[in-house]
C-alpha cells in the first residue's frame, strides 16, 4: 500500500497540530444569532400579515430577548477577537467578498431594529410605562407609526442574519466539513426552528402555540432533508469532502451528532409535537427545550468538527 | 510582476536555516514560525523516498485570506504578495481558517502574521532572508514575468509541482522535483 508519512516542524500555537482557532464564542454566536435571526423572522412576519392580535407573544413578547441574545453574540464575537482595539475597523470598510464583513454590518442593522422593535412594544406591554423625556416619546410615536417599514427591513435582515451564520462557515473553502452551500441554509432553518420553540415555549395562547408547533414540526423535516442532502454531497464530492463526511460517519463526531442534534433535537421532539397535536398532553416546554438543545450542538459540532477536517498534502 | 519561490527538493536537506533566518529577520515570536520544514516519506515499502520541504505561506494568487478578511488588513501588494496590516487586522481568525495551508498565525500581539516574501529586503533589491541563507542554495526567488530570472529558469529547465493546487488557489511556491 502506498503510504506517505510527515513529519511537519511546524507547531504554531491554536494552528497545529490541530486547528482550533474558533471556540465556544463563535458557536455561541451562531446559535443566539441563529435564535435571534428566527425570533425576529417571526415577529416581523406575523406582524406584516396582520396577526398582531393573535399571535402578541411572536410579534410583541418574544422580540424582548432578542437584544439580549444579540448582545450576548456581540460579546462572545468581541471576546474572541485578539486585536479587540481595533475592532471599529470593520466598520470602515465594507468587502463584499467577505461574508464576515456582511455579517458585521448585518448586525449594525438588526441590533438597533431589535431594540426599536421591542421598545416600541413596551408601553403595551407594561401599562404605566412612560417614556422619561419629550423626545423619547415623539420617537418612539414615530416608530409606531412607521412599524410596517419596520417589518419589512426586519424581516429581510434577519433571514439575512440567519443565512450569514452558516455562510460564514461555508466560505472556506480550507475546511471541506464547511465548504458545503447548504450550509447556509441549514443553520436558516435551524435558527427559525428555535425561534419557534421559543415563542412555543413561552406562549400562553393555545392557538399560537399550536401554529408555532406545526411550524417547527415543518422545519425540522426541511433540516433533516437538508442533513440528508449534505452528506449525500459529501459522499459524491473530492476525497476531502469524503473524509470531512467520514468524521460524522463512524468517525470522532459520530454519535454526539447523530444522538444530540438528529436523535434528541429533532427526531424526538418531532414525535412529542405530533403526539401533542393529536391531543396527547404534553408539557410544551420539552419539545422546545430539546429543539433548543439540538440547536446549540449543532452548531458547537460543525465549528469544531470543520476545524478537524482540512486538505492533507 | 508575479513573485514567486522555488524549492528544489532535490537540494534541500531539511537543516532549518531558513527557519531560523527568518525568525531572526523578521523578529518572529519564540514559540512560532513563518517558514518550517516538512519531512515526506512516501511510497510503498521497501520502495520508499525521502523529501524535504522548506514550506511558507504560498502568496496564492487566488487568495482566500484576503477573500475572507472583513477589515481589508490582508491585502496584495507589488508582485502578487500577500501581507497583513496590523493596524488593520482586528484578529478574527477567518484568514487562518481559509488557508488551506495554515501558514497563518495570530501573533502574540493579537493581529495576524505570516510570511512577506520578505518584501521589506526584495524591495531594496535584496533577497529574502531565508534564500539568503540557504546552505544548499535549494531556494530561488524572482519575478515569474521576467523570462531571464533565476525561478523563470529553474520552471522551465526543471518539473515541479505545487501543493494541493486542487484547493483551487493558484499557489506560487514551486518545489523542483
Amino acid at each position: 500500500m502506498k503510504e506517505e508519512l510527515i513529519i511537519s516542524g511546524r507547531m504554531n500555537p491554536r494552528v497545529d497540530p490541530n486547528l482550533s482557532i474558533w471556540g465556544w464564542e463563535i458557536a455561541l454566536y451562531l446559535f443566539v444569532g441563529g435564535l435571534a435571526a428566527g425570533i425576529l423572522f417571526f415577529a416581523a412576519l406575523y406582524y406584516l400579515m396582520g396577526k398582531e392580535k393573535t399571535f402578541s407573544t411572536a410579534v410583541k413578547w418574544a422580540p424582548m430577548a432578542a437584544p439580549f441574545l444579540l448582545i450576548i453574540g456581540l460579546s462572545a464575537l468581541f471576546y474572541d477577537l485578539h486585536h479587540k482595539l481595533y475592532f471599529w475597523r470593520l466598520y470602515t470598510t465594507i468587502r463584499l467578498s467577505s461574508p464576515m464583513s456582511w455579517g458585521a454590518w448585518t448586525l449594525m442593522v438588526v441590533t438597533p431594529l431589535s431594540i426599536i422593535w421591542s421598545a416600541t412594544y413596551l408601553p403595551e406591554l407594561r401599562p404605566g410605562w412612560r417614556w422619561r423625556y419629550r423626545w423619547l416619546e415623539q420617537l418612539a410615536a414615530f416608530f409606531i407609526a412607521n412599524r410596517r417599514t419596520l417589518a419589512w427591513i426586519m424581516v429581510v435582515s434577519s433571514a439575512i442574519l440567519g443565512i450569514y451564520t452558516g455562510i460564514l462557515l461555508s466560505a472556506f473553502n480550507a475546511r471541506p466539513l464547511w465548504n458545503t452551500s447548504i450550509l447556509g441554509p441549514l443553520f436558516l432553518a435551524s435558527g427559525l426552528s428555535a425561534g419557534a420553540a421559543f415563542i412555543m415555549m413561552i406562549s400562553r395562547n393555545p392557538i399560537e402555540r399550536h401554529t408555532f408547533s406545526k411550524i417547527d414540526l415543518l422545519v425540522i423535516g426541511v433540516e433533516l432533508f437538508f442533513i440528508i442532502h449534505m452528506f449525500m454531497g459529501f459522499l459524491a464530492s473530492s476525497q476531502v469532502q469524503i473524509d470531512a463526511a467520514g468524521l460524522f460517519l463512524g468517525g470522532p463526531y459520530t454519535l454526539p451528532f447523530w444522538i444530540f442534534v438528529v436523535f434528541i433535537g429533532m427526531v424526538v421532539p418531532a414525535l412529542l409535537e405530533i403526539l401533542e397535536l393529536r391531543g396527547q398532553r404534553i408539557p410544551v416546554f420539552l419539545p422546545a427545550a430539546l429543539i433548543i438543545f439540538g440547536n446549540i450542538m449543532l452548531r458547537f459540532l460543525i465549528v469544531y468538527a470543520g476545524q478537524a477536517s482540512r486538505y492533507l498534502y | 510582476m508575479r513573485y514567486a519561490m522555488a524549492v528544489d527538493t532535490k537540494k534541500c536537506v531539511g537543516c532549518s536555516d531558513c527557519v531560523v533566518a527568518c525568525q531572526l529577520e523578521n523578529n518572529v515570536p519564540i514559540g512560532y514560525c513563518r517558514d518550517w520544514i516538512v519531512e515526506s516519506t512516501a511510497g510503498t515499502y521497501p520502495e520508499l523516498e525521502l523529501e524535504f520541504r522548506s514550506e511558507r505561506c504560498n502568496h496564492c494568487a487566488n487568495a482566500p485570506c484576503v477573500r475572507c478578511c472583513p477589515t481589508g488588513a490582508s491585502h496584495i501588494v507589488e508582485g502578487g504578495v500577500v501581507l497583513v496590516d496590523p493596524d488593520a487586522c482586528i484578529g478574527c481568525g477567518a484568514c487562518i481558517a481559509s488557508c488551506p495551508y495554515d501558514a497563518r498565525y495570530t501573533h502574540p500581539d493579537g493581529y495576524v502574521d505570516k510570511c512577506t516574501f520578505c518584501i521589506h529586503r526584495v524591495r531594496k533589491g535584496q533577497k529574502p532572508a531565508c534564500v539568503e541563507v540557504c546552505p544548499t542554495k535549494c531556494l530561488y526567488f524572482g519575478d515569474l514575468d521576467d523570462p531571464n530570472s533565476e525561478v523563470s529558469i529553474m520552471l522551465k529547465t526543471r518539473d515541479y509541482k505545487t501543493l494541493i493546487p486542487e484547493a483551487g488557489t493558484d499557489p506560487q511556491l514551486y518545489f523542483l522535483t
